[in-house]
């Protein structure tokens, strides 16, 4: 049990650290979250200057350990996090560079890296959510493409993408999981209807997607014919591991700034405010520690992140809803001012159980997998 | 960085494991709780051999030279076994009350539990924690209380002793979080394991969601005791072992009380063991550091981080 960096891990931290003085404060303003264009625009711009300074990859190859050190650091300095290049970086990215050809991984990786295209993913469909392999979203061959009909929903980025990760179904008559297979559809296919939803929080996160006979070329489907769950399972496995290491970073400072406005209303004053604003403290030290766990288990089981992710994603998602709880305690009716700090994280952290696999799937997993208990329904 | 156990790390905790296995089994703790918690005096003396309490003196004081992150996987499996006895209190006075480290003295400490003293019945020196070495002093007059654990013995002192304190609370507490992570993790197990036996309504209990997902909450909160519990050690930082502290004692009474549910009346009989670790673990949430303190401590530490 070692938590100290090596020197080599001290000496990357200190020249991202450099580098990142300088870089953040050149950021233009951020834009504000209901101009699609404009946040596609600053987030791709963040994934270049990244690029260019030699940390476009950092996500996919950098050691689990400098993924950490980078997370930590960027968070650190307020510089942004993937935004829109969520899934080209953390999702569709990572299962290219793990299941696509040579061809697939020359012709998408490099884009992604140079914030130059946008990923949306297109699992979920009105009838299929947590129930992900009951999709039936159909694709039918026709000469060298797929001509995809159906219909996707909460695609989060979908206005402003270039490539839509896509679970269709090819055979109808397989099992449940044997008959899906992994398309990347482009995004400006004819056929493609993207309609905006508003969320709690007001703004336009996601959208829904109607496709109508939409035609894929056969070289965009990553896998086999039929093997697109297999191959769903190493993208959603990536989703749960590492990548909420920034965000705990960033509850960390939230909650010192809870505490200073805690000081500053008086609420400091009453001991139940006080302990469970401190109870809170040990609860993100101790995540910080488990994602150090999970980075550390992820090295001997060959770097895929396990289902080490679920227990870490079950605990934070809660962890994050209780802090925004906590902080509208300190607030008092101000919590009720959308324009004071933390009110529409508090609506937006509402997500966090339920996107990326509900808690109660997550206990299902958990219980399953980890513990071995009885697969039921 | 590398967080995962070393190869001796390991060989430690498996060895610490197999010997408590075979000298306090099943059959032993339920003749310890017999007797009320009065302690094997063999078992300590080889407890004592096997570098139990002498663990962190170093190797030429006749100790093995480890430290407290060894100390913390030791504990944890103390605290799986439900071995009882002043485990914390006799290792912080090895190498300063004789007789400590090799188990031929059993230590207890006044002040890690307000006027409450553990296992006075067996001990041979009785020790404040303070400034320096441990303190020993005199019990006075100390009367018998009725005791909820039944393996940890209580008395009451006339006089409150001051509280613990000083350079050696941080490993008492570190190591009491160590003992409760360790029973959180076996609650786990046996909850797992009886939902996986027990068939209701045709089918094993544990394939019923309410349950499973008793048992996957008990996973959780163990694993982030754990992660918090293994850090505390290493870094030795005083406000992330009481922060350790607050989640290891809420991963072992909350795990206890699911393991009770998920055990249906069985789990309410003297019987079955799953009482033993609620009781046990009830107890030490309240022993050197309490859930308010502790949480104090992260306040503050909150507040001077701004
Ligand atoms: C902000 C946000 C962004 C998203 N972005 C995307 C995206 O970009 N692309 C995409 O494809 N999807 C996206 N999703 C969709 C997300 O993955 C689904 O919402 C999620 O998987 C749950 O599916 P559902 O909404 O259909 O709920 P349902 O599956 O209908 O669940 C309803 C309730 O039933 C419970 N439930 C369901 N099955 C079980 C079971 N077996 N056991 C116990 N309880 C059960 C659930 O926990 C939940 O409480 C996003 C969602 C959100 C909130």
């Amino acid at each position: 049990m070692d938590l100290a960096y090596t020197d080599a891990e001290e000496e990357y931290r200190s020249r991202l650290r450099d580098w990142l003085a300088v870089a953040v404060p050149e950021l233009p303003p951020r834009p504000p979250p209901d101009d699609w264009p404009a946040r596609r625009a600053y987030d791709t711009a963040w994934q270049r200057a990244l690029y260019d300074a030699g940390y476009g990859e950092v996500h996919w190859d950098a050691s689990p350990t400098l993924r950490l050190i980078f997370l930590e650091e960027t968070e650190r300095a307020g510089a942004p996090y993937v935004g829109a290049n969520f899934v080209g970086l953390l999702h569709a990215g990572p299962t290219i560079a793990a299941e696509g050809t040579p061809q697939q991984r020359e012709r998408w990786l490099g884009p992604v890296l140079r914030g130059d295209e946008i990923w949306c993913q297109g699992f979920s469909e009105p009838d299929a959510g947590s129930d992900l392999a009951s999709l039936r979203t159909k694709a039918v061959r026709d000469g060298d493409a797929y001509v995809v009909t159906g219909s996707k929903i909460w695609t989060s980025h979908a206005e402003v993408a270039d490539w839509c990760e896509l679970l269709v179904r090819t055979d109808p008559a397989a099992p449940r999981h044997r008959g899906i297979t992994w398309l990347a559809m482009p995004m400006d296919a004819p056929g493609i209807t993207v309609r905006p939803l508003r969320t709690l929080a007001g703004s336009a996160e996601f959208a829904e997607m109607f496709l109508d006979e939409v035609r894929v070329p056969v070289a965009c489907r990553v896998g086999e014919e039929n093997d697109g769950w297999r191959v769903t399972m190493v993208t959603l496995s990536f989703e749960r591991g590492t990548a909420f290491a920034g965000e705990v970073v960033a509850c960390r400072r939230t909650l010192a700034e809870v505490a200073a406005e805690a000081r500053a209303n008086g609420s400091w004053d009453d001991p139940a405010v006080r302990r469970r604003l401190g109870r809170l403290y040990a609860e993100f030290a101790a995540l910080w520690r488990l994602i150090q766990w999970n980075v550390s288990a992820a090295a001997s089981n060959g770097s895929l992140p396990g289902t080490g992710g679920s227990v870490f994603k079950l605990r934070y998602s809660h962890a994050r809803q209780e802090l925004y709880d906590a902080a509208a305690e300190v607030l008092g009716p101000d919590a009720l001012d959308l324009s004071r700090p933390w009110t529409l994280e508090r609506l937006s952290s509402l997500s966090y159980t339920i996107a990326a696999g509900t808690s109660q799937i997550q206990r299902n997993i958990v219980a399953e997998r980890i513990l071995g208990l009885p697969k039921g329904r | 960085m590398d967080f995962r156990l070393t190869d001796d790390q390991r060989a430690l905790r498996s060895g610490v494991r197999r010997l408590l296995t075979r000298r306090f089994g099943r059959e032993a703790l339920r003749a310890a709780v017999d007797r009320e918690g009065r302690l094997d005096r063999d078992l300590w003396r080889e407890l004592g051999r096997a570098g139990l309490f002498a663990l962190r003196l170093p190797e030429s004081d006749g100790g093995a030279g480890l430290g407290l992150p060894e100390a913390a996987l030791v504990f944890e499996e103390a605290g799986r076994a439900l071995l009882p006895g002043p485990l914390v209190a006799t290792q912080l006075a090895a190498g300063s009350v004789p007789g400590a480290a090799d188990g031929t003295a059993v230590v207890t400490c006044a002040g890690q539990l307000s006027s409450l003293v553990a296992h006075l019945v067996d001990a041979d020196v009785l020790v404040t924690i303070g400034a320096g070495a441990p303190h020993v002093v005199a019990a006075g007059e100390a009367a018998a209380v009725r005791s909820l654990d039944p393996l940890t013995p209580l008395h009451r002192l006339p006089h409150p002793p001051p509280a613990a304190s000083g350079p050696l609370l941080g490993a008492a507490v570190l190591l009491t979080a160590a003992e409760q992570l360790g029973s959180a993790a076996r609650s786990t197990e046996d909850a797992v394991r009886h939902a996986g036996d027990r068939v209701q309504f045709g089918q094993p209990v544990g394939g019923f969601q309410a349950v499973k997902h008793l048992c996957a909450e008990m996973l959780v909160r163990t694993e982030v005791a754990r992660a918090a519990v293994r850090a505390a050690a290493v870094t030795g930082d005083l406000t992330e072992i009481a922060g350790a502290k607050l989640l290891a004692d809420d991963a072992a009474v909350r795990g206890a009380r699911d393991c009770l549910q998920v055990f249906g009346g069985m789990g309410f009989t003297w019987e079955a063991d799953v009482h033993l670790h609620l009781k046990r673990s009830l107890l030490r949430a309240q022993m050197w550091l309490t859930t308010v303190q502790a949480e104090e401590i992260q306040a503050q530490a909150l507040a001077s981080a701004l």
